[in-house]
């Protein structure tokens, strides 16, 4: 994936998230000076409900308002939507889906409705528990979408972030080092992965 | 120096309200606008603008204490939605023929039943004959020029009416994109100082505001309401010119995007409005002459003007996100239709009903739409009016 348009969709339940990881993901991009998009669909309004969250990045201005359809990422910030959202419909097959559990790529394939482009997981709560103490599955997940689709670099993505958080946290600056380190956590889970992915491509 | 920044529709409206500071912004929260007062109390309690706000327990009581306050002398607004508008029928039309400039936000969405919180503009379309100065956005950027011009449309002498600054609910009041913000004392001073002729705090020259008008009167104070929103036409386009030059930002009555050679021409407002330009991009790729007709200002309703920019097209989709139940088409159309006849524009036009109660429109709707007219155009057959678009309907049907 290059970054002259990309377009990401992210399932998520309410409470959990999601749509706060596509705001933050909108504004990270904004400052590499990329045209952005972060938006949230809201159904019922209650904890725990499915929601979706969309971004479009973009080299272009951005004048589209409407849903993602046929996104070039999915990101699934709850595994136990497999069960009840076809997660990847209308993904591209060139593209790419991340989710948050604790099982290989391979164990979630089945349940992606017979998906045949890329499989990303991320066990978002192992990271989270062990950076942070509790379970926010967003950061890491946020990591998980820029090491996958390549908006941005690791090492601006990072050093945005960490002002992104300094300026989110200034009242609680205790949890900015934890943030942190689950999003570098992420990028390291992810490499294997990700080194994979390219070998396959390149054969 | 303008910023460049991303924030989100009411993040921006809210961001121009702190820039205006107003003296006066009772308030009560209804999704999808509870941002922007509850962003304007943040800003108050950090010490970052002095406006009184008050909590008020209904929306009949904000605009009510907004009509006060305004009577009073101070510049006063509110924001709203949906039924909270409904709940303030009475004060927009006391609003409106008492003749105060008042700015209230609107952040569209839909009207019960069914109750649902999503888009569409059967709100401030229900709203249409109150005698508010209508204006819509496209996106975040245009909710934010578009309140900082409020004011100065408003409060002009000729015209002494209220603007309901209209932005589409989630669609971009929750979308976080890119804006060019200004800088805080170049908005203060586009906007001005309020100091009102004749108001009630004005020990002075008394006045009343409100009272029992006899039969002998009261016609004639709806003439002259109505005049001064005639008069408001050219007040807006001038403030518009004045915004043009001090923030290199242009805007019309309405934007017409590649439709001056244009077959096929979308007439829209809001948010789709950029979506249908992107059909209209990728159907001219294909050698369609596609085009799209913005409307920004719904009232007053720039008959004449829209029918200019109309003749000479093959066919305009006239494009309600707004059910009127008259049997015959949405509010939008039923304007078009009447401009087009009354200034002799012999134009086919369509009437489609799209969007309601944050239904999805994408691209590949709006450019069904444009073949639509095409094919009908090329065969000759007369396409059936008032559609419906995006309506799902039984498997097999």
């Amino acid at each position: 994936m290059d970054r002259k348009s990309i377009e990401i969709r992210w399932h998520g339940r309410g409470g959990q998230g999601a749509k706060t990881a596509a705001l933050l993901l909108a504004d990270v991009c904004f400052k590499t000076g990329a045209y952005v998009q972060g938006f949230p669909e809201y159904g019922p309004e209650r904890m725990g409900a499915p929601i979706t969250a969309f971004n479009r990045i973009s080299d272009k201005e951005i004048r589209v308002h409407s849903n993602i359809y046929n996104p070039d990422l999915v990101v699934v910030v709850d595994e136990t939507l497999l069960n009840s959202v076809d997660v990847t419909a209308g993904l591209k097959e060139d593209g790419a889906v991340i989710v948050n559990t604790d099982r290989t790529p391979g164990e979630v394939r089945p349940k992606l409705g017979g998906y045949t482009g890329r499989v990303y997981t991320v066990d978002a709560r192992a990271i989270s528990m062990e950076a942070l103490g509790k379970y926010f599955p967003n950061s890491p997940m946020l990591a998980a979408a820029v090491a996958v689709s390549s908006v941005m670099d690791r090492e601006s993505f990072i050093k945005e972030m960490k002002a992104s958080y300094e300026h989110k946290f200034a009242k609680k600056p205790e949890v900015i080092e934890g943030n942190m380190k689950a999003l570098t956590m992420t990028f390291d889970a992810l490499s294997g992965q990700l080194e994979d992915s390219c070998e396959k491509e390149a054969v | 120096m303008s910023k460049k920044d991303r924030m989100s529709g009411n993040e921006a409206t809210a961001y121009a309200i702190r820039q205006v500071n107003p003296d006066v912004m009772p308030a009560f929260p209804i999704t999808p606008s509870t941002e922007i007062p509850q962003m304007v109390s943040t800003y108050i309690a950090n010490g970052e603008m002095d406006t009184e706000f008050i909590p008020v327990e209904s929306e009949h009581s904000s605009m009510s204490a907004a009509v006060g306050a305004e009577a009073a002398g101070a510049r006063s607004m509110t924001a709203t939605s949906s039924c909270g508008l409904a709940f303030m029928w009475e004060e927009l039309l006391v609003a409106a023929s008492n003749r105060l400039p008042l700015v209230l936000t609107l952040v569209n969405r839909t009207l019960s039943g069914p109750i649902n919180i999503n888009c569409d503009h059967s709100d401030s379309m229900g709203a249409r004959d109150t005698g508010w100065i209508q204006i819509y956005a496209e996106n975040n950027q245009e909710a934010y020029d578009n309140f900082i011009q409020a004011f100065p449309i408003a409060e002009d002498t000729r015209v002494h009416l209220p603007v309901m600054v209209c932005q589409d609910g989630f669609i971009t009041s929750h979308a976080v994109e890119n804006i060019t913000i200004e800088e805080d004392a170049d908005v203060k001073d586009f906007v001005g100082e309020y100091h009102p002729e004749e108001f009630l705090l004005n020990p002075g020259k008394p006045v009343a505001v409100g009272p029992y008008a006899v039969s002998n009167y009261s016609m004639e104070a709806k003439y002259n309401q109505e005049q001064a929103m005639i008069r408001s036409k050219e007040v807006i386009l001038e403030v518009a010119e004045k915004f043009r030059k001090r923030f290199g930002r242009g805007f019309g009555l309405f934007e017409q995007y590649r439709t001056e050679d244009a077959d096929f021409i979308m007439l829209i407002m809001g948010s789709a409005a950029g979506t249908a330009k992107e059909a209209a991009d990728r159907l001219r790729e294909r050698g369609m002459k596609a085009g799209v007709l913005k409307l920004r200002v719904f009232r007053p309703f720039p008959a004449e003007e829209i029918a200019d920019a109309l003749r000479g097209c093959r066919a305009v989709a006239i494009m309600d996100r707004c059910e009127s139940f008259n049997g015959h088409g949405g509010p939008l159309s039923s304007e078009v239709n009447a401009a087009l006849y009354l200034n002799g524009a012999d134009v086919v036009s369509v009437s489609y009903v799209y969007g309601l109660a944050g239904r999805d429109f994408t691209v590949e709707t709006a450019e069904g739409i444009f073949n639509e007219l095409r094919d009908a155009s090329e065969s000759g057959k007369k396409l059936t009016q008032y559609r419906y678009v995006g309506l799902r309907t039984r498997k097999g049907q």
